[in-house]
């Protein structure tokens, strides 16, 4: 398994079979240089401005060597195996009903409760009119439109609202942070855009579930969220159902800035394909997010990770100004093969900053599950408070959880304090949930949600349910 | 209800119960007393299906059924219960989230009637009343942070929303004040009734002074060495256990 192409090859034996039709037209031959970062410039018919941003990127991309210092394991890459661009696929090339999806697929989204119509749409099957969400996006849309708020694609944005792009897009992950977000920088295909004017509370919770038949934003996807002044916005990202995804390559890059007195809170949950239990196929998902606190500004990840062969996220928060609050609550589960090397960074510049860490690592099968994060508390942050709590949960005894957490201060008023945990669902809890009359697979489901109960209750109410739901088909055969 | 034929039972190997015979009738209590290591334990858990607890020989019968053919939840549909001795913690598991994935899966099996949101929580409430646990302990972990004492309430109010009709306790009684044992007797002999059999496994007779047993057995060396009625606890609480191990050769 050397190659993209046959790794490609490997996840559409096993996993998708039946659906992925030949290549379609319009897409670009593998690979990547700068005609192809000005072809994808052009086909969006972007400003200058903002293809000379990519090629910037792109050189100080081919600069970059390959980060190694992950807990992870995998083939090495080979990015010219990659194609840039593909164009949205016809309805013609698509699975024209859910008979030809992956009956497994359905099976989960059976499982979960997900309506037919959803379905259809999750699987990528062709369906034109997009029933209900028609009329409940445009209902949405013109609710957010008298709030002020703006919430459109990242594209639509750099032609609509070039002002609010131009002086935040790099602000806070800026192309040559890492090799994933300068390749990201350089090839975004799209993403969305947010836009809370000063003080506004946006009415109601942004997700991109609403925007899921446009959002088909490919594997570099970019976002971005300005929370103007005192405003508030949550933003939902990512379905608990798995996506059908072609990708196996991911590499988004998330940026939040939270302006003087403004919230951001973003929850995800990310549900792609992990493999099966060989460690065949899979997205290898490599994700740059990041945010910037100003003066009392607050802001809050909530994540919660079941997909996905290869994770490697470090949602982080810059507390750049005074009475900065970041949050970053964490549920990662692995099993079959997967990895997860995933944490966050707590950058405290400002005074009375204050950061809570809150992370609960589940590893089952032979997977391997690491937290990595840091905490800095810069010279000038007086009185800086951060609480970090790291808890793993073993199911069996074949699969590995790891903790490295950093802590660097450099201002002796700082309080920091670091809790961590290992335990294993023990035979004892099991035997009384059974006693009970608990099937062994509920129990397990049961037990590892009461042990995640810190971070679901973070979540929106809806959401909260449906992770708890999703927990529990992703431990199916975990036991025993 | 339950027909114990010349068990035998081992442990990591080793043999603990060598030839048990019990019989136990509907409308029954039975009281199993013994010294340490009589298998006292071994024998509600080898009942209930703990994994590591192996049937060697003869068999235990649930309403004709051999119980080893059965998982451990479905000798709980099938209306069987124990009372742990220690009772383990589940934390984040709220007990009232506990108890509704107990009684569902339970009832279903049972094909009764599943209730509702508002009647669990109703029932649970009195329930906890009758324990003498304050209902706030419906929201707290699985007995995360209890005392001993809560824990063993715990157990004997999650006993009685479930109904079993065999009831095991194991021990129910070490660790518990006078009030608290007055409290837990008063819900077990809440749930004697002409259809239901209770077997309590005790060291002392303390207990038998608030559930009178029907009949009372000594456990000692794997096996049952004496049976009679209650005034055999009685005999055994002036007497000890020595004058009926030294009969045996080798006393356990």
């Amino acid at each position: 398994m050397t190659s993209q192409a046959e790794l490609d090859k490997l996840i559409r034996g096993d996993y998708a079979a039946g659906f992925i039709s030949a290549i379609e037209s319009d897409t670009l031959p593998p690979g990547l240089n700068e005609d192809v970062i000005r072809f994808i410039s052009a086909k969006k018919g972007e400003p200058a401005w903002l293809l000379d941003w990519r090629l910037e990127a792109y050189k100080k991309w081919l600069s970059m060597p390959l980060p190694t210092w992950a807990h992870l394991d995998h083939p090495p890459l080979d990015f010219d195996e990659v194609s840039y661009y593909s164009a949205p696929k016809s309805m013609a090339d698509r699975p024209q009903s859910l008979d030809e999806v992956d009956p497994e697929l359905l099976r989960t989204y059976e499982k979960l409760g997900i309506p037919l119509h959803e379905q259809e749409m999750l699987a990528g099957v062709a369906v034109d009119a997009v029933f209900d969400s028609v009329s409940v996006g445009t209902t949405f849309k013109a609710k957010l439109l008298e709030a002020g708020v703006i919430f459109c694609s990242i594209s639509e944005a750099v032609h609509e609202y070039p002002d609010l792009i131009k002086p935040y897009l790099g602000s806070v992950v800026p192309q040559g942070d890492n090799f994933y977000a300068a390749l990201n920088s350089a090839v975004f295909s799209d993403g969305s855009f947010v836009y809370i004017p000063k003080g506004v509370r946006c009415p109601m919770e942004l997700s991109t579930y609403f925007r899921i038949n446009e959002a088909k934003t490919g594997q570099f996807e970019r976002t971005l969220i300005v929370a103007d002044e005192g405003s508030y916005v949550s933003y939902l990202e990512g379905c608990t159902a798995p996506m059908r995804d072609e990708n196996q390559l991911h590499a988004a890059v998330v940026e939040l800035v939270a302006l003087p007195g403004a919230q951001i809170k973003y929850s995800t949950v990310q549900n792609w394909y992990p493999g099966d239990e060989n460690g065949k196929g899979g997205i290898y998902n490599f994700v740059t997010k990041r945010g910037v606190a100003h003066d009392n500004a607050k802001i809050s990840w909530t994540q919660v990770e079941t997909g996905s062969a290869i994770t490697w996220k470090y949602p982080s928060v810059i507390l750049r100004g005074d009475n900065a609050v970041g949050e970053f609550y964490s549920v990662a589960l692995t099993r079959h093969m997967q990895q997860a090397d995933t944490g966050t960074k707590m950058i405290h510049l400002g005074k009375n900053t204050t950061s809570t860490i809150i992370s609960k690592g589940i590893s089952a099968g032979r997977s391997s599950n690491t937290y990595r994060g840091l905490v800095r508390i810069s010279p000038r942050a007086e009185n800086a408070r951060n609480f970090t709590q790291c808890d793993s949960l073993l199911l069996g005894d074949t699969c590995g959880a790891h903790t490295f957490p950093y802590i660097e201060s450099r201002n002796p008023s700082a309080m920091i304090e670091h809790e961590a945990t290992t335990s294993k669902v023990s035979d004892d809890q099991l035997f009384l949930c059974r006693n009970r009359g608990i099937d062994p697979e509920k129990a397990v489901s049961m037990i590892v949600n009461g042990f995640c109960k810190e971070v679901f209750k973070e979540l929106p109410m809806e959401f909260a349910v449906e992770a708890g739901k999703l927990l529990e088909v992703s431990l199916e055969g975990a036991v025993g | 209800m339950l027909e114990i034929k010349d068990l035998h039972a081992s442990v990591a190997g080793q043999d603990i119960l060598k030839g048990l015979n019990l019989s136990v009738k509907a409308g029954e209590v039975h009281a199993i007393m013994g010294p340490n290591g009589s298998g006292k334990s071994t024998l509600t858990n080898v009942l209930s299906g703990r994994d590591g607890y192996q049937i060697t020989g003869g068999q235990a019968l649930l309403d004709g059924h051999d119980v080893s053919e059965l998982d451990p939840e479905q000798r709980a549909h099938a209306g069987m219960f124990l009372a742990f001795q220690y009772p383990v913690e589940i934390p984040g598991v709220s007990n009232l989230e506990f108890l509704k994935a107990s009684l569902e899966a339970t009832r279903k099996a049972q094909g009764k009637e599943p209730w509702d949101a508002v009647t669990l929580l109703k029932k649970a409430r009195e329930t906890c009343k009758q324990v003498d646990l304050d209902p706030q302990f419906l929201k707290r972990g699985v007995n995360e942070g209890f005392s001993g004492g809560e824990k063993k309430r715990n157990e004997i109010m999650q006993m009685l929303l479930l109904e079993p009709r065999l009831a095991l306790l194991d021990e129910t009684d070490s660790g518990l004040d006078i009030d608290a044992l007055q409290v837990v007797a008063r819900g077990v002999n809440s749930l004697r009734s002409p259809d239901r059999a209770i077997v309590l496994v005790t060291h002392y007779q303390r207990l038998l002074d608030y559930i009178v047993p029907d009949h009372v057995h000594v456990l000692a060396g794997g096996r049952i060495l004496k049976s009679g009625g209650k005034e055999l606890a009685l005999e055994l609480e002036q007497k000890g256990y020595g004058w009926l191990t030294d009969q045996e050769d080798a006393p356990a």
